[in-house]
């Protein structure tokens, strides 16, 4: 694995072409991969923020232990857990590689490690916005007719939206960067799991390569405050909507 | 349609424990803060759910424990009216006031141009709920309520969070509601002036129990019943709306006896209830002359009775009906009465504020 610190003659236009082959293709997998985790998350992240903040059941302090795990384990230890039981010879891994959904080392277990990893600011963004929806609110829907769900869909979900957003787009940053879980369980191979963290990592052990760094990490930088633009953006629009105003 | 209650519920440091029929027309769950009234209707909505107890609305059982039965709030079919009217704040006025409809899968659009119409809400349907005044949004928490097509309506101190002028603008409509829609409703109030205006029947809760219920003017006119203080009491009295003058007041017929009142608004032969304060009552032993009050009503003592304090409530019976007067027993001993004894009772007629005279 030696990556090409300069290339050769350039076809490529605009941003592939000023960060080159391989950095743009770690671009486009760290993309891909935090889109996929951020959405596929999104509905198991405000369930497990729902069933916190309003259900009462046993073992709800466990769920809440695991939900917060991966924000103070060491990542790797995250990664070599997730390698323990979604390897191919792990607990689901091995099961699901039957039903053809194979994690380890594809860019599909970069995103489960991406997801795992956000998963915790997820949570705490929805669930602090469905502590401020007033219950009372859910208690005359019920008095209109609406069953649980219907509840949950009419009234709960759109006013908790903003947290919501602002959930996925922290999500999304939190993926865009994450590093120690992903290299432990899916490894750094160019084009298959090299994500943008990752490949920054790869060209630093390349003498020479400081220009490729550099822009890899400007991109980093470019990608973290948009997101956080936008999540600002995004939260103060919507609950304006929301309230009416 | 009748709500049958029987609930038990017990907390740690407070007891429900009531029972009660709610007839068409608007029952009143009277009683001062923290009596249980809310517990009481949040009970009956499913909000709460009793230790034990049984609930019938018009032969539909909604709560049973003894059969194991305990319907959720969305299958009881019984529209709300909070005291904070709790509309949804992203959804327009025409949405929130749709929102029951649609569950209970209703679309007819004449009842809901009708509610409409009699609520005032047309000039409101596109606005969200953060862009109303308190008695808009009371208004639209009526409608919604309505809509949702109930067996039941609760209020819930509909008014307790207005100002005295929305106060007066909404409770025409709970009158609209009792006198023309036929549903029974169930009102939760600790305002005396509320009950007098509306009530039906009458349930006095104190301390999680029932201590009297029955007819309105029969509840109100008793004074062994002051759940909200000796000052709240008073009678309720019915009386027919003769002449408009053209000095600004208006002529009742009570039984006989001519009462002017400021004016009322209203069509002549309408009845209008009327509640007589018994602080505002001056006892006379003669039928006075050169007074300014206008209001005489002649009667006939039936009972006294020494409160606390140094006053002394005193009954009449007269043509108009049963009237309260507290006045002190000083005045008591000094004029001579006693039960049996002819008597005037004397009010201004401006101590019969509009609030007090309704339909």
């Amino acid at each position: 694995m030696r990556p090409t610190a300069f290339n050769g003659p350039t076809e490529m236009t605009g941003i592939s072409g000023w960060l080159g082959a391989e950095a743009s293709a770690a671009l486009a997998l760290s993309l891909k991969v935090s889109v996929v985790a951020t959405l596929v998350s999104l509905p198991f992240g405000v369930l497990t923020a729902f069933a916190l903040a309003r259900w009462r059941f046993p073992g709800r302090q466990i769920l809440n232990g695991l939900v917060h795990l991966p924000l103070v384990l060491p990542p790797v230890v995250t990664g070599y857990i997730l390698l323990l039981t979604f390897g191919r010879s792990g607990v689901f891994g091995g099961a699901l590689a039957e039903l053809g959904i194979v994690f380890a080392f594809r860019w599909t277990g970069a995103a489960l490690a991406a997801a795992i990893m956000a998963f915790p600011l997820m949570v705490r963004a929805v669930r602090l916005s469905i502590d401020a929806v007033d219950p009372a609110l859910e208690a005359a829907a019920s008095t209109l007719g609406a069953n649980r769900l219907w509840v949950f869909l009419t009234v709960t979900l759109p006013l908790i939206l903003p947290g919501i957003l602002t959930g996925a787009v922290l999500a999304f940053a939190k993926a865009m960067g994450e590093f120690g879980a992903t290299i432990t369980f899916v490894a750094n191979i160019p084009g298959e799991t090299q994500t943008l963290p990752t490949a920054i990592y790869s060209f630093l052990q390349v003498p020479g390569a400081e220009p490729e760094v550099v822009r890899l990490v400007l991109i980093s930088v470019a990608v973290a405050l948009g997101a956080l633009a936008l999540s600002e953006w995004l939260s103060v629009r919507v609950a304006r909507w929301v309230a009416g105003r | 349609m009748t709500l049958a209650v029987q609930i038990q519920q017990k907390w740690p440091s407070f007891a429900l424990d009531v029972e009660f029929d709610a007839p068409p027309g608007i029952t009143v769950l009277f009683g001062r803060s923290g009596s249980g009234k809310t517990s009481a209707a949040n009970a009956v909505a499913g909000l709460m759910r009793p230790d034990t107890g049984r609930l019938v609305l018009g032969g539909r059982i909604l709560f049973d424990t003894a059969a194991g039965i305990s319907l959720p709030p969305h299958r009881r079919r019984i529209g709300y009216v909070f005291q904070d009217a709790r509309l949804f704040p992203h959804l327009t006025v025409r949405q929130n006031l749709t929102y029951g409809r649609w569950f209970a899968g209703r679309d007819d659009d004449i009842e809901m141009d009708r509610v409409v119409e009699m609520l005032g809400l047309a000039a409101l349907l596109t606005r969200r709920p953060s862009a109303l005044s308190g008695g808009e949004k009371s208004r639209v928490a009526i409608g919604r309520a309505l809509l949702s097509g109930p067996d039941l309506l609760i209020a819930d101190e509909p008014l307790a969070a207005l100002d005295e002028p929305r106060k007066a603008e909404i409770l025409p409509y709970f009158e609209w509601l009792r006198d023309e829609t036929g549903l029974p409703i169930l009102y939760v109030s600790h305002s005396v002036t509320e009950v007098a205006r509306l009530a039906t029947t009458v349930v006095v809760l104190e301390a999680g129990r029932v201590i009297r219920q029955g007819d309105a003017a029969e509840v109100l006119g008793d004074p062994t019943v002051t759940p909200t203080g000796i000052r709240d009491v008073g009678a309720l009295i019915t009386a027919r709306l003769v002449a408009h003058h053209s000095d600004g007041l208006s002529e009742l017929d009570a039984g006989g006896i001519p009462l002017i009142l400021p004016q009322i608004s209203g069509s002549l032969g309408r009845e209008v209830r009327l509640r007589l304060p018994a602080q505002d009552m001056i006892l006379s032993r003669a039928r006075p002359e050169g007074l300014s009050a206008l209001n005489v009503i002649p009667g006939t003592i039936i009972s006294i009775r020494d409160g606390e304090g140094p006053g002394a409530l005193v009954v009449l019976e007269t043509a108009a009906g049963r009237v309260l007067s507290r006045i002190t027993r000083r005045s008591v001993a000094a004029m001579g009465l006693a039960s049996g004894m002819t008597c005037y009772a004397i009010v201004k007629t401006v101590a019969i504020a509009a609030p007090d005279a309704g339909g």
